[in-house]
């Protein structure tokens, strides 16, 4: 028997028995779309981040106390505002270095009250950061040398706070301070459902006195171009190093960072898929166990089909076939599904997903392979029936 | 007509043995029989007699213990899973007491189905499907079910089907078993009928007289063994003496 015959009977056998057959495909179909959809939300939490990493500006360094690493407690600082000039002069131009100090303070204006992030900046975050204005101007070294009461606010901060109208030059309260709002940032969008535009930028000279420090959080130097970055990077803690005697300094770059947050979030994509793995894997087992009733429910057929000439393999073909065929249309239909369900997420839920191209490829192979691996069992039993016992089966 | 000297079916001294709960049960016990192309033979016996086994060891569904079976000139004993499976095919064709006949499918289909498993393209099964339906005087029932026909045209189906493949034997286990006495008289007639212009071997089991005394040549089993044989010199010892097989033939060629 050829297989395109082997194929049409097995079509029909699935066709007379429509709800049994689509309810087996519903385990393949939901396991596939979900391998589909976890895998797409995990790839899009990793774009996301590498966009956002990405968007803070190129060649950077980013110069903090202690060891950088994730899940370690952040170290106390012992950084000041002089290292600025220190490692302007190892940079070789003072405008190419930025500070911050942050602190989680509340912000009103009127009875509107709002609770952000507020950083203490000096004048240089534009040339360092890609953080641009819609409206105003940015805080100035003159600002910062006299320590002036200044804000830039994120946009939509700026909309919770002051409503429709117009915040330049007007007040705002920060923390018990009155500040002038001097711009506004152009918007970044959300990640993942947190807002991106609700922080203040302010003099770090004044943010120090707010705050109560005299401290800085961290500094970030923009190299001259790509290739500086690595000797940079020694260079800059090397400065430090000599400076403050037995402390630790970190200078990570952007693509260290990328690279550690591309590992956990490809493990997470990983462990992810992994899961929705193990349902395409139920699936399976219920493909094979309606196999096992079909074959049962059609042993006289079986053993007609041998009585007239059918081979072993013949009756191998034609299960393994209607295996391989649940397996296949539910695959491809769990496709359509988890990349439907992954598109309108992307669209109208926080959660970032995208398709790659593999997956729904690898779901698919997975699926067939699932048909081929859990119908071979029945398929066997039904090819090695004894013609004989099998007609007299009631 | 077929030669008179070949055989389709040749036992010798067959035995089959069954494991039942630990117990070794033999069906048959040294069967001897030869039935050659053309003939028209019942094998009668009561219900456990092993009539039923020698039907399936006849139709290559089934090996013998020991003894020799040759079907279609071919010791079945050398053959794989496989080849029996292609000599069936080609050699055999069945009708059985309950017609087992699939039952979404239309007869045509149903007919075609041996030549499904001979390889033979999709637009010639049809056609020779519709030949055998027609031979059985089904041809106004191509597209039927078996569900939309009565019992009698079922097994007329059946009888098409085991036709299709121009078997050298055709075996019939108690055609008639499920029919009322006219559609029993009719299948009858079209077995009567093959056998007398296509010359194809009927071997009909059953334990109904009437219908035993249609055939020319009448083999009663009893316990496992061959009681009596209307061809009586049949011998094993005897099955390549061309005399004794051309007076075996005789009643054959007037049913």
């Amino acid at each position: 028997m050829r297989a395109t015959e082997a194929f049409r009977v097995a079509l029909e056998a699935l066709r007379a028995n429509r709800l049994r057959s689509a309810l087996t495909m519903l385990g393949v179909i939901i396991g596939v779309a979900a391998v589909v959809i976890l895998v797409a939300i995990g790839s899009g939490a990793k774009r996301e981040v590498e966009t956002q990493v990405e968007g803070l500006g190129s060649n950077l360094v980013l110069v903090v106390p202690g060891k950088f690493e994730f899940g370690s407690a952040p170290s106390v600082s012992r950084l000041t505002l002089s290292d600025i000039d220190l490692l302007g002069r190892v940079v070789g131009d003072r405008r190419r270095v930025a500070v911050t100090i942050s602190s989680g303070e509340s912000v009103r204006v009127g009875a509107r009250e709002s609770f952000v992030t507020v950083n203490g900046v000096n004048e240089n975050v534009p040339n360092v950061f890609n953080r641009p204005l819609a409206r105003g101007d940015y805080i100035t070294a003159t600002d910062v040398d006299t320590r002036r009461r200044v804000a830039v606010l994120g946009s939509s901060l700026a909309r919770t706070v002051f409503g429709d109208v117009d915040p330049l030059g007007r007040q705002v309260n920060v923390a018990g301070v009155r500040f002038r709002v001097i711009g506004i940032f152009a918007p970044k969008g959300s990640t993942f459902g947190v807002d991106r535009d609700t922080e203040v930028h302010i003099p770090v000279t004044a943010a120090q006195r707010l705050f109560g420090v005299q401290r800085i959080d961290a500094l970030a130097v923009k190299a001259p171009t790509s290739d500086a970055v690595k000797p940079l990077q020694r260079r800059l803690v090397a400065a430090l190093q000599d400076k403050y005697t037995g402390e630790e300094f970190s200078a990570v770059t952007q693509t260290e960072i990328l690279g550690t947050i591309g590992r956990i979030l490809g493990l997470l994509t990983l462990v992810l898929a992994a899961i929705a793995a193990i349902s395409l894997l139920v699936g399976g087992v219920g493909v094979s166990n309606i196999m096992l009733v079909s074959v049962r429910e059609r042993t006289r057929e079986i053993g007609l089909r041998k009585a007239l000439g059918a081979r072993q393999r013949d009756i191998l073909l034609q299960f393994l076939i209607e295996a391989v065929l649940l397996c296949a249309v539910g695959g491809v239909l769990g496709i359509g599904l988890g990349v439907g369900v992954s598109l309108l997420a992307d669209a109208f839920s926080p959660l970032p997903a995208v398709i790659a191209w593999w997956s729904p490829a690898l779901a698919f192979a997975v699926s067939a392979a699932v048909g081929i691996f859990f119908g071979v069992a029945p398929a066997r039993r039904a090819g090695r029936l004894d013609p004989v016992v099998a007609l007299r089966t009631e | 007509m077929s030669p008179p000297t070949a055989a389709a079916v040749e036992a010798v001294d067959v035995h089959r043995s069954y494991q039942l709960d630990g117990f070794s049960v033999e069906a048959l016990r040294g069967v001897d029989l030869r039935i050659d192309v053309g003939e028209y033979v019942a094998i009668i016996g009561p219900s456990g007699s092993g009539k039923s086994t020698l039907m399936h060891l006849l139709g290559c569904l089934d090996r013998p213990t020991s003894g020799l079976l040759r079907i279609g000139g071919r010791d079945v004993a050398t053959l794989s899973e496989t080849e029996l499976a292609e000599l069936r095919n080609r050699t055999i064709g069945f009708v059985f007491q309950s017609f087992q006949l699939l039952t979404r499918t239309s007869a045509v289909d149903n007919v075609a189905l041996p030549l499904v498993y001979r390889g033979v393209p999709r637009r010639a099964r049809r056609v020779m499907a519709e030949e055998a339906l027609t031979a059985v005087g089904l041809g106004h029932r191509l597209s039927h079910r078996p569900g939309q026909l009565s019992g009698g045209e079922q097994q007329r189906v059946a009888i098409a089907r085991a036709l299709v493949g121009s078997p050298a034997v055709l075996l019939a286990d108690e055609p008639t078993g499920n029919l009322d006495t006219r559609s029993g008289a009719e299948v009858m007639g079209i077995l009567g009928r093959l056998n007398s212009e296509r010359g194809v071997a009927v071997v009909v089991v059953t334990h109904d007289p009437e219908v035993a005394a249609l055939a020319s040549r009448r083999v009663q089993v009893r316990d496992g063994l061959v009681e009596s044989d209307s061809a009586a010199d049949v011998r094993a010892a005897d099955v390549r003496a061309a005399d004794v097989v051309a007076a075996d033939v005789v009643p054959g060629e007037a049913p």
